[in-house]
């Protein structure tokens, strides 16, 4: 296959059968016939890949509402985002009850509920979005969980957020793992609810976190959640995203890396049904030298109006040299009906670097893998459980937690079964 | 003992310019121990008899019958055919993303015999197979066909036939695109498939080189969607040394050369 690598690297791996894919290139209603060839119909676009029309530098934050514009749903930002399915978490006051929120932790690890006024909100960062400013100014306490510095767990530290209605709230998670700590914390979102969401990490020097986001809300729930990780010297972070139930989610998980040598993973899966519209929005700012990020988002549709989105922004600062960066998107459109946008952008302002790529391709599971299968005796619903299972596996695996990985396994598994009939 | 019967298949494909017949009446019969050569030239309709019979939906089957000891073939749905003990080596096989070779020969062996394999005898079973045909055994954790070359995918073909042990192999081209090591190799596949004595062969090609491995009783000369000539491996060095053109001049345009 042909992927958009820029500075190609290698090792990088690749999923033959998938095309080359750039911006919002997966028209997925294409009549291709049985024998249609290509497993997708691609098409380059221009300059390989897209420099944002204003800098990602450039983008304005504040804690106020009132000094972000009212969207239209033209931004670039909010292009792919039905606004009128938001819920009003764009523009309403949010004072509906927040997902009750319940943490199973070991006794090291400290769990406060604070009112807004507690110091460290605000530590990770300020709100790049209208929504994100919304909630800021609507949450009335935040939940602060801190991996104490030097303590090393061994068991996760689960926050189970749940929500119980339809009336739009605010929500504000601090997690903060502080120098030398090293954690795993599973935000587990499910439940029904209209919300908007700060969650602010806290990566402290040498610290290692890896932070899991499950969202399994029931069917018409309304999700937007800003993720911002503060990155220390030397430290690491693993987040992964996982998108599975709700009308409408949206996560714009963002890494900054505030001092050098840290390193950062992001990983993503997502299995977006009939009508569902699961937006990921990854940026990685590379502010600091020496610095290692590696993105990798992978996800399935299935089922008509299954809308995916992934924006992958990695911004790598002129005094950030010796940064080695990768990006990736792949998407697997198991039906008709379904649509994946799929969009890097990478800005450089060094030459000084080790590394940046990206790439980004969307398949299709077509006929011809299906009678390929099917030709060796498998059924037709196993021979899609085998292609979803192999190619989300990927990610699944990476999460490191057994209990996460088995339940995310069984997970999908449930998402396919719904498909099925 | 078991018996492939085609009798009198017409066969049509819907094209951007309409339907098109392909298959115009093709009666065949092979049967359990037999190997039949069905030899033809480019755009004859080789590859879409041996898909029919597989049960690809692109190809329509206008009239006729395909039954397997008496069973209605075309009634059954691809992955019933397969499991009633067809088999099509394919000649363009597909890569499928996200599925182990691994992953994948246990889930067919699984499907095809109803209960899933020891997985200890499997195991060395698939080892000693892929050995045999000289695949090397890293592509078990490779993904299907992923970034196999064209012989890569043959062999890899021919280690399904042996594996899955069907009651009738239909190979179409395997021998394309080999050079003369693999196709030493994988002849010896279908060789061993078949004498283990439980399997009928439709080696479906283009040359004649592949008979010089794999020894056919019956040799169908194949044009314009119809058998045109029927006989023993003599017929196979006639074409060796006479081509197709003799059939050709006969058949009218829709024969390409
Ligand atoms: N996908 C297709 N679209 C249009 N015509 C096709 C297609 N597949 C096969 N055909 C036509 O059907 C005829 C038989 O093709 P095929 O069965 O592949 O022949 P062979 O295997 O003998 O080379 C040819 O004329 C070919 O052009
Ligand atoms: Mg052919």
């Amino acid at each position: 296959m042909t992927e958009t690598t820029e500075k190609a690297r290698i090792g990088a791996p690749s999923i033959a059968g998938f095309t080359e894919e750039g911006e919002s290139l997966s028209p997925t209603p294409v009549a291709t016939g049985p024998l249609g060839g290509d497993a997708a119909k691609s098409h380059s676009h221009g300059g390989g890949y897209g420099i944002p029309d204003s800098s990602r530098a450039g983008r304005l934050t504040s804690y106020r509402l009132a000094d972000f514009p009212e969207l239209k749903g033209t931004e670039e930002e909010w292009r792919f985002t039905p606004l009128r399915r938001l819920g009003g978490l764009h523009k309403d006051a949010l004072d509906g009850a927040a997902p009750a929120v319940a943490v199973e932790a070991p006794e090291q690890v400290r769990v406060e509920t604070v009112g807004r006024e507690d110091p460290r909100i605000g530590s990770a960062g300020v709100p790049e979005d209208r929504v994100s400013a919304n909630a800021w100014e609507h949450f009335s306490e935040a939940t602060i969980i801190t991996v104490p510095s030097g303590v090393q767990l061994e068991d996760r530290v689960l926050v189970t957020l749940t929500g119980a209605g339809l009336a739009a709230a605010a929500q504000h998670i601090v997690i903060v793992a502080e120098e030398g700590a090293r954690a795993v914390v599973v935000l587990n979102h499910n439940g029904q609810a209209i919300v908007a969401e700060n969650v602010e990490v806290v990566v402290g020097d040498r610290a290692e976190l890896t932070l899991v986001s499950l969202q399994e809300w029931q069917d018409d729930s309304v999700h937007a959640s800003s993720q911002q990780v503060k990155v220390g010297q030397d430290a690491k972070v693993k987040h992964v995203a996982v998108s599975l139930g709700g009308s409408l989610v949206r996560l714009t998980p963002t890494v900054r890396f505030a001092q050098p040598g840290g390193e950062a993973e992001l990983f993503g899966l997502y299995f977006a049904d009939a009508g569902q519209h699961l937006e990921h929005r990854t940026f990685v700012d590379h502010a600091q030298p020496n610095c290692v990020s590696n993105v990798l988002y992978k996800g399935a549709l299935q089922g008509k109006d299954a809308h995916t989105v992934w924006v992958g922004d990695v911004l790598i600062q002129k005094q950030a040299e010796g940064t080695d960066s990768y990006e990736k998107n792949q998407n697997l459109v198991l039906t008709d009906g379904g649509r994946a946008d799929s969009v890097p952008n990478l800005e450089i302002e060094t030459g000084l670097i080790k590394g940046a790529g990206h790439a980004s391709a969307t398949g299709r599971f077509d006929d011809e893998h299906l009678f390929y299968l099917m030709a060796r005796g498998i059924p037709e619903d196993v021979a899609r459980r085998l292609v979803v299972r192999g190619f989300l596996h990927e990610i699944i695996q990476k999460i490191g937690v057994p209990s996460i990985e088995e339940h995310l396994t069984e997970a999908v598994e449930r998402e396919l079964e719904a498909g099925d009939n | 003992m078991s018996t492939l019967e085609i009798k009198d298949l017409h066969v049509s494909i819907e094209t951007e310019q309409g339907v098109k017949e392909i298959l115009k009446g093709v009666t065949l019969t092979v049967k359990t121990g037999e190997t039949h050569a069905i030899m033809g030239p480019n755009g004859s309709g080789k590859s879409t008899l041996a898909s029919t019979i597989a049960g690809h939906p692109r190809y329509t089957v206008t009239s006729g019958s395909i039954t397997l000891d008496g069973e209605d073939v075309l009634a059954m749905s691809v992955d019933e055919r397969a499991r009633a003990g067809l088999f099509l080596a394919m000649q363009y096989p597909v890569e499928v993303p996200g599925v182990t070779m691994t992953n994948f020969l246990r889930t067919a062996k699984t499907a095809i015999d109803g209960n899933a394999p020891a997985i200890r005898s499997w195991t060395k079973e698939v080892k000693e197979a892929m050995a045999q045909l000289r695949i090397d055994a890293d592509f078990a954790q490779r993904n299907v066909n992923e970034g196999f070359s064209g012989g890569e995918k043959k062999r890899v073909e021919i280690l399904q036939l042996e594996l899955f042990k069907p009651k009738f192999a239909i190979l179409d081209e395997t021998d394309s695109g080999l050079d003369v090591d693999a196709l030493k190799v994988v002849s010896e596949g279908v060789n061993r498939a078949h004498a283990a004595g439980n399997m009928g062969t439709l080696l479906i090609t283009h040359y004649t080189r592949i008979l010089r491995y794999i020894k056919p009783e019956f040799v169908h000369v194949f044009v314009d969607g119809k058998i045109a000539e029927q006989g023993g491996p003599e017929l196979a060095d006639r074409l060796e040394e006479e081509g197709y053109d003799r059939y050709l001049a006969g058949a009218g345009t829709a024969v390409q050369a």
